[in-house]
């Protein structure tokens, strides 16, 4: 998982070529809880850096989950749909939320690298 | 103080027990300069006798349908409610328990509530429904708002048969959250609606049967929607309808609201009363107000919860769908027990006994000279245009014991075409002495 | 189960019902939904034959059939009598939620409310048929003004969310009748959701801001919050941990210089009534839920009212339709042409209001009288604070034990390292007979519990609570995990499968639909 960056808002990025895949950390679904829906961005959108992309819902709470790096939304995780728990099952491989065309590479240095990430999720647990 | 079990001594033993001299001590955080001293301006306390005489005597002031020839529609009917009915909302267990946040000890709510989202969506021919809403004018503001949030479009077209009440709900809510309204110009006939839809309408909102009392099939209007990629919103004011007529599901409806007053509950000057909400499966999570679930419990018994709760305030603050946080529990209680009563063969009966006394009625009416129908379809209410002033013959009628219907023109006092207007409403109710009363009355009436 | 037409007293789909119902227990009796017992072709209304040889319908007749279950009367008794018994109510015991207000319900209320000149009266007749209703509303009206030191008051919001509409809206009006345009709104961490949401809900931006460490908010942090581009502060008072903000008439000075205006969610009217009146603090608008301090029944979930009180400065722009004083007439104000000087932001609802509401919530009043609203918000309080002495020395509070208004909030630091939260101990009151009370709101308090009696209970009935209260938080203290895990366990049904339910939602009942694990046996 050395290749991965994340963001303050718990979300990860993996680098597919010039392809970015998005999700939200494992971390992240622990402290959700049961997630019972997820609602995907549009593909062809265009998000900026920030932007709210997605919103992930467990019982008693729901989550924005923004755009980690900005780009076009090429795919989306259209298994989220029909079986959300699986963001609980495998956040971080195949529960991928979209993947985005990024647009400028140089945000990408922006995020936090997996040690920064785990010693900045562990001071918000 | 019948309703207050401390007794003084109890309080000062209590006071001793908190450590405080005196109940005063317990309200050092409200600034000394504002509180009161000594005791509101008001009367004192009061035995039951005495309330009951105070507002029984305001009760008798007023004219109640019962006593009446009644003929009075337009949004909420009298009808005749089973007795059985105001005896089971009264149980303690339904009336005096709170939103059911505890589902373990809420199933009967939790259950009807279910019941209620069944037989409003079969109804309405719809998927899904929500488990009630204040009333129908609040359910079709908040099904705009749907709209716009499932379109991402901020324009609602509204017809110009559509309740001005309803009508002024919407705007009023359009213009403080800065969305367009586009409202026909009242009148019976819409054939503009369709044309008024662009790209930039979220909705088009038309009911049904609607203000005048008309029925119509919407399939078309649908389509012309849809194919703008707008939704079609229908309001029903008078549930009892679509125990007649094609549901608004049918005719290709997104969102159904309506007011459900005319089922289990009474006029009661206008509240409360009851909103049911309607609308497609895929469009649940954008749904406003409460929604009942079912699942199981962990003996794998069925059991319901109010569920899909992210779309509301208490989890969503600032994002939720709506600000609503009550639903109209025991109205939609007496909705669903009616209506349980009343069964399929029920409510068939009943909508064709509205249907037929209103038919019978449109005929005694426009046997009179200068009285005009101006609706050929309808189900229990029609317009008539008369030789005169809507709204004094209206006064002459109740002068006269008569309650002959809405003039238009307090419905629309900007529209000078809709002073000669009557709304006119029969229900299982009006008995053939109470057509012959208006008849001869309003004969009277037109002839002086 | 197959799509075929058949016959619903046939034993196949019973038997599914019973495999579904495990069985009764005592007097607990299982109860099938509506859909299962009863049968299209039966109805428990007897009407006439209609005879009709000319419908009109213009073509729109409903074909087929719609399915709806009919039930004959004694089955309907039973049905919805069984399904209440599921039901928890203030009528059985203490129902301690906070900020809920679950006081007695009276029933000279209820048969006030259903006298034929109030239930039975249409919104649309002639107004002259009508004047003992408008007398009523006026008189409600006159009553609300006095108890809160207020210039006018809109009757028709439907429920507490609708008056913080009503009240909101007023205050975007008067700022766009001074042809000012501001975009945000002031709330408190600690505010109910309904606020944060209504003021979204007119295009503010919400900015939300933090309580000191006791618990209240300080006029510092609200002159610092305020521009020129606030709208307004929105805050509930007595709060929604249970403390008076004793800043507010400071707090309210701040707003105003500002230019902004001050909306007080009155939620928690009830502890002040005959204390101290909002109007005397510099509040410009503040709802009331007449189903909270005055008594209207909750009814599993409403029907609720919320008449919003004006400032003199606000009032001009109170929702159309309210009643006038002529003489000795009352008049209906149906339009903004006809409000004469006043100009209405317009209309919230197609009628007057909850008129049921208004008349259950006046007998509570005349009932009570200046001197007994004042004793029930003295006893309110009184009784939370009891309710305090008896469980603090057990409990943690977020602000440290200092007395409270009407009711009393702890969180959940005194059951740290317990393995038993919150909810676990929510449930185990339901075990000992009891209503939970509101827990894990306010979201300020860490697992927060918010307890609040009302002056309903009698000084035996909080001795009663205390002790359970004091006997769970001591087991919980003591380990007993099994005695919270496994609650409740005497409940109609135990903990429900939320997850589920929201993760494949079934919303309705359909014909046939057999429960996936069901069909698998």
């Amino acid at each position: 998982m050395s290749d991965m960056k994340f963001s303050k808002d718990h979300e990860y990025v993996r680098m597919e070529g010039d392809v970015a895949v998005v999700g939200i950390t494992n971390f992240a679904q622990k402290q959700l809880g049961d997630i019972v829906f997820v609602e995907l961005p549009e593909t062809g959108r265009t998000l900026a850096k920030g932007d709210e992309a997605a919103v992930v819902d467990s019982v008693k709470a729901a989550a924005e989950v923004y755009a980690p790096i900005g780009g076009e939304v090429v795919e989306v995780n259209g298994e989220l749909n029909k079986n959300p728990a699986l963001v609980n099952e495998d956040a971080e491989g195949g529960a991928w939320f979209f993947k985005l065309k990024v647009a400028n590479m140089d945000e990408l240095a922006e995020l936090m690298d997996a040690g920064a990430y785990t010693a900045f999720a562990e001071g918000t647990a | 103080m019948r309703y207050l079990p401390l007794t003084p001594g109890d309080r000062e033993a209590m006071l001793a027990r908190i450590g405080v001299p005196d109940i005063d001590a317990l309200f050092d955080s409200v600034p000394a300069a504002v509180r009161l001293q000594g005791d509101l301006d008001l009367p004192g306390h009061k035995s039951e006798l005495e309330v009951e005489r105070e507002l029984g005597a305001l009760a008798a002031k007023n004219t109640s349908a019962g006593q009446v020839p009644f003929f009075v529609g337009a949004g909420a009917y009298k009808h005749h409610v089973p007795a059985s009915v105001d005896h089971l909302i009264q149980r303690s267990e339904f009336l005096t328990s709170y939103t059911p946040y505890q589902p373990e000890i809420a199933q009967g709510t939790l259950q009807y509530l279910f019941e209620f989202q069944t037989q409003v969506a079969l109804l309405t021919g719809m998927e899904v429904a929500n488990a009630s809403m204040y009333d129908g004018s609040t359910a079709c503001a908040e099904a705009v708002l749907m709209a716009h949030r499932l379109t991402r479009r901020k324009r609602a077209v509204l017809s110009g048969s559509l309740h001005p009440h309803y009508r002024a709900v919407v705007e009023t809510l359009s213009h403080y959250s800065d969305a367009d309204v586009v409202a026909m110009p009242a009148g019976p006939e819409d054939a503009d609606l369709a044309a008024a839809i662009d790209e930039e309408t979220s909705c088009v909102v038309v009911q049904l049967p609607d203000v005048f009392g008309g029925v119509r099939d919407l399939s078309a209007l649908a389509e012309a929607a849809h194919a703008k990629g707008a939704l079609l919103i229908v309001a029903v004011t008078e549930i009892v309808s679509l125990g007649a007529i094609r549901p608004p599901g049918d005719m290709g409806a997104d969102i159904v609201v309506a007011e459900g007053q005319s089922l289990g509950n009474g006029l009661n000057f206008g509240g409360p009363y009851v909103g049911l909400f309607a609308t497609r499966q895929a469009f649940v999570r954008q749904m406003p107000g409460r929604i009942c679930g079912e699942t199981v419990d962990v003996e794998g018994r069925r059991g319901f919860v109010l569920t899909l709760s992210t779309r509301e305030q208490h989890i969503r603050r600032e994002r939720a769908t709506s600000n609503i946080c009550t639903n109209s529990g025991l109205c939609a209680l007496a909705f669903t027990i009616h209506l349980s009563l009343l069964g399929e063969v029920g409510l068939r009966r009943l909508a064709s006994l509205n249907h037929a006394a209103a038919c019978a009625l449109a005929d005694d009416l426009t046997e009179l000279d200068g009285v005009e129908l101006v609706t050929p379809a309808f189900f229990n209410e029609f317009t008539i245009r008369v030789p005169g002033s809507g709204a004094e013959i209206i006064d002459q009628l109740a002068k006269k014991g008569v309650l002959g219907g809405v003039p238009m023109s307090r419905l629309m006092p900007d529209e000078g075409g809709a002073g000669d207007l009557i709304i006119v409403a029969a229900t299982e109710v009006t008995s053939d002495t109470d057509r012959a009363a208006y008849r001869a009355c309003l004969q009277e009436v037109l002839g002086a | 189960m197959s799509g075929e037409a058949r016959d619903k007293r046939a034993p196949e789909p019973m038997a599914r019902i019973e495999r579904t119902f495990s069985g009764n227990a005592g007097l607990q009796i299982e109860e099938p939904l509506l859909f299962e017992v009863g049968r299209t072709e039966i109805s428990g209304v007897d009407l006439p034959e209609p005879s009709n040889d000319k419908p009109r319908f213009g073509g729109l007749e409903r074909q087929g059939e719609i399915g709806l279950p009919g039930l004959t009367e004694p089955e309907a008794m039973r049905h919805y009598v069984r399904l209440s018994q599921k039901n928890y109510a203030i009528d059985m015991g203490t129902y301690p939620l906070g900020s809920c207000t679950m006081k007695h319900n009276p029933r000279l209320n209820e048969k006030m409310a259903r006298l034929p000149g109030f239930a039975d009266i249409h919104p649309l007749q002639p107004q002259s048929s009508v004047q003992g209703a408008l007398e009523l509303m006026a008189m409600l009206a006159d009553w609300l003004c006095e108890m809160t030191g207020m210039a006018s008051v809109a009757l028709s919001p439907k429920a507490g969310a609708h008056g913080e509409l009503c009240g909101m809206t007023a205050i975007r009006a008067a700022h766009e009748a001074k042809g000012v345009k501001r975009s945000v709104v002031l709330v408190p961490e600690s505010a109910h959701g309904t606020n944060p949401a209504t003021a979204a809900l007119l295009g503010y931006d919400v900015k939300a801001f933090p309580a000191r460490e006791d618990g209240t908010v300080s006029v510092d942090a609200v002159r610092e919050a305020m521009s020129d581009d606030v709208a307004g502060i929105m805050l509930t008072n007595p709060n929604t941990c249970g403390l008076f903000e004793r800043d507010i008439v400071e707090i309210a000075e701040a707003v105003h210089e500002k230019g902004a205006y001050f909306y007080c969610d009155g939620a928690n009217f009830n502890a002040i009534v005959g204390k101290v009146r909002p109007g005397d603090l510099g509040i410009d608008c503040m709802h009331i839920n007449l189903h909270k301090t005055f008594s209207t029944p909750h009814g599993g979930g409403g029907p609720g009212s919320g008449p919003v009180v004006f400032s003199k400065a606000l009032a001009p722009f109170a929702p159309v339709p309210f009643v006038e004083r002529q003489g000795d007439a009352c008049r209906l104000v149906e339009t903004g042409e006809a409000a004469g000087d006043a100009t209405p932001f317009g209309r919230l609802t197609a009628f007057h209001g909850q008129m049921g509401m208004f008349v259950r919530a006046l007998a509570y009043m005349l009932s009570h009288g200046a001197d007994g609203m004042r004793q029930a918000s003295e006893d309110a309080v009184l009784n939370a604070n009891y309710l305090r002495a008896g469980l603090s020395d057990l409990m943690s509070q977020p602000f440290g034990d200092q007395p409270c208004m009407h009711e009393v909030l702890f969180d959940d630091s005194f059951l740290k390292d317990t393995d038993i939260t919150t909810h676990d101990l929510a449930k185990a009151l339901i075990d000992e007979g009891y209503h939970p009370m509101t827990v894990y709101f306010p979201l300020v308090a860490h697992g927060a519990m918010l307890i609040e009696p009302t002056e309903s209970e009698s000084r035996a009935a909080l001795d009663g609570f205390i002790a359970v209260m004091r006997d769970l938080a001591q087991s919980a203290q003591g380990g007993d995990v099994a005695r919270f895990r496994d609650a409740p366990r005497y409940a109609p049904r135990r903990r429900l499968d939320e997850t589920r339910a929201a993760r494949e939602p079934v919303l309705r009942w359909r014909d046939g639909n057999v429960r996936q694990d069901d069909a698998a046996e």
